[in-house]
């Protein structure tokens, strides 16, 4: 995975999606601690005060939590990084849907043809 | 001791004129410690001139400029790294040798920091300055200025004459140098290149900031990239 932005978006909400989907899909793993902000920043080449506001963001969703002295850690409550999950899959899904509309699909079709590539593939 | 500003710079109804030129008009601006702020603007929008009042090379028509609370002055210098957009070292010199005389001369700096970071750049400390390329010694100069512990950083147009490369380990550099008791001021046109590190940004025009911001709120409430605002804000 790398740090990718489009710089028509705010950063900071880019920090967010990229720091949750590298948390639901165990590249940061559950109960794992972070690299420091500093060294998260230099890796994603952004700003320190916006990858900041990122993490503080996560902290206030539970995703996140600071312990005083020894670091930032992923939350190692299974059910939230699942809901994260789901609730990231719903934008896709969402997205996809969107799109399907827009050539004229209901959502039923849509889904239809998602089925058939499923079936496509084995 | 003076009485405890809040910002490490502040301007109030800064003007400059060279003759009958206005290069600042009644700037106001304060910029408070712990930011990496973008100075964007044309060329002659009073970039140059804001960052040579801020290191007290020149003084004001009228107004004020504070550094850290305090008009510009041997105080101030210790606290400010200055890297001018000319070449000010001495040609005869090799790498080594400046790096040597800098750390005598500034108490701030970091002389291990600066040799770690010529290797890294692979310019070769035993080469004359005059054997070296244009970008080479931007490196070089830019190097000298990052490795001060100084509380405001002003860079006039760091990456200008370097490859890209070069300009992604300096952005870095930058960020890894990154205090939250200093603020960097880097004045460039190559915005796309610095947009993902700035987290503040003053746009000039003619000696007067037009627009100022948070780089992410001005995204937010334009949608576009600050590169596209550039370009519609400065449009010939």
């Amino acid at each position: 995975m790398s740090w990718q932005f489009d710089s028509e978006r705010p950063i900071y909400t880019q920090l967010v999606e990229e720091l949750a989907l590298r948390m639901v899909t165990g590249c940061y793993g559950p109960g794992s601690r972070l690299p420091s902000v500093r060294e998260l920043a230099a890796e994603a080449r952004v700003n320190p005060n916006t990858m900041q506001r990122a993490m503080a963001e996560l902290e206030g969703r539970g995703l996140l939590r600071t312990e005083r002295t020894s670091g930032r850690f992923v939350t190692d409550d299974l059910e939230l990084l699942e809901n994260e999950k789901r609730r990231l899959a719903r934008v896709h899904v969402d997205n996809f849907l969107s799109r399907m509309a827009e050539l004229g699909f209901t959502t039923e079709q849509a889904l239809e043809l998602a089925a058939d590539k499923g079936v496509d593939n084995q | 001791m003076s009485e405890h500003s809040p910002y490490l710079l502040e301007a109030r109804s800064l003007t400059r004129s060279f003759g009958r030129n206005v290069a600042l008009s009644g700037l106001d601006l304060r910029l408070a410690p712990g930011h990496i702020v973008g100075l964007l603007g044309p060329n002659g929008s009073g970039k140059t001139t804001l960052m040579k009042l801020a290191c007290g090379l020149i003084k004001p028509t009228a107004g004020e400029i504070l550094i850290d609370g305090e008009k510009p002055g041997p105080e101030s210098r210790s606290k400010v790294a200055y890297l001018p957009d000319t070449s000010y070292l001495n040609d005869n010199m090799r790498v080594s040798d400046i790096v040597e005389m800098y750390a005598d001369f500034y108490a701030d700096f970091d002389r291990e920091a600066a040799f770690s970071l010529i290797r890294d750049l692979k310019v070769d400390e035993k080469a004359r300055l005059s054997t070296l390329s244009k970008g080479t010694r931007e490196k070089v100069q830019l190097v000298l200025v990052m490795s001060r512990r100084a509380k405001l950083y002003l860079l006039d147009e760091p990456i200008g004459g370097v490859d890209p490369a070069a300009r992604e380990y300096i952005i870095n550099t930058i960020i890894g140098n990154y205090h939250p008791e200093s603020t960097v001021l880097i004045s460039t046109h190559l915005i796309y290149d610095v947009e993902p590190v700035l987290d503040h940004v003053l746009f000039l025009k003619e000696g007067r900031i037009v627009m100022e911001g948070g780089v992410d709120e001005l995204r937010e409430q334009s949608g576009k990239s600050l590169d596209a605002l550039f370009r519609e804000v400065f449009r010939c």
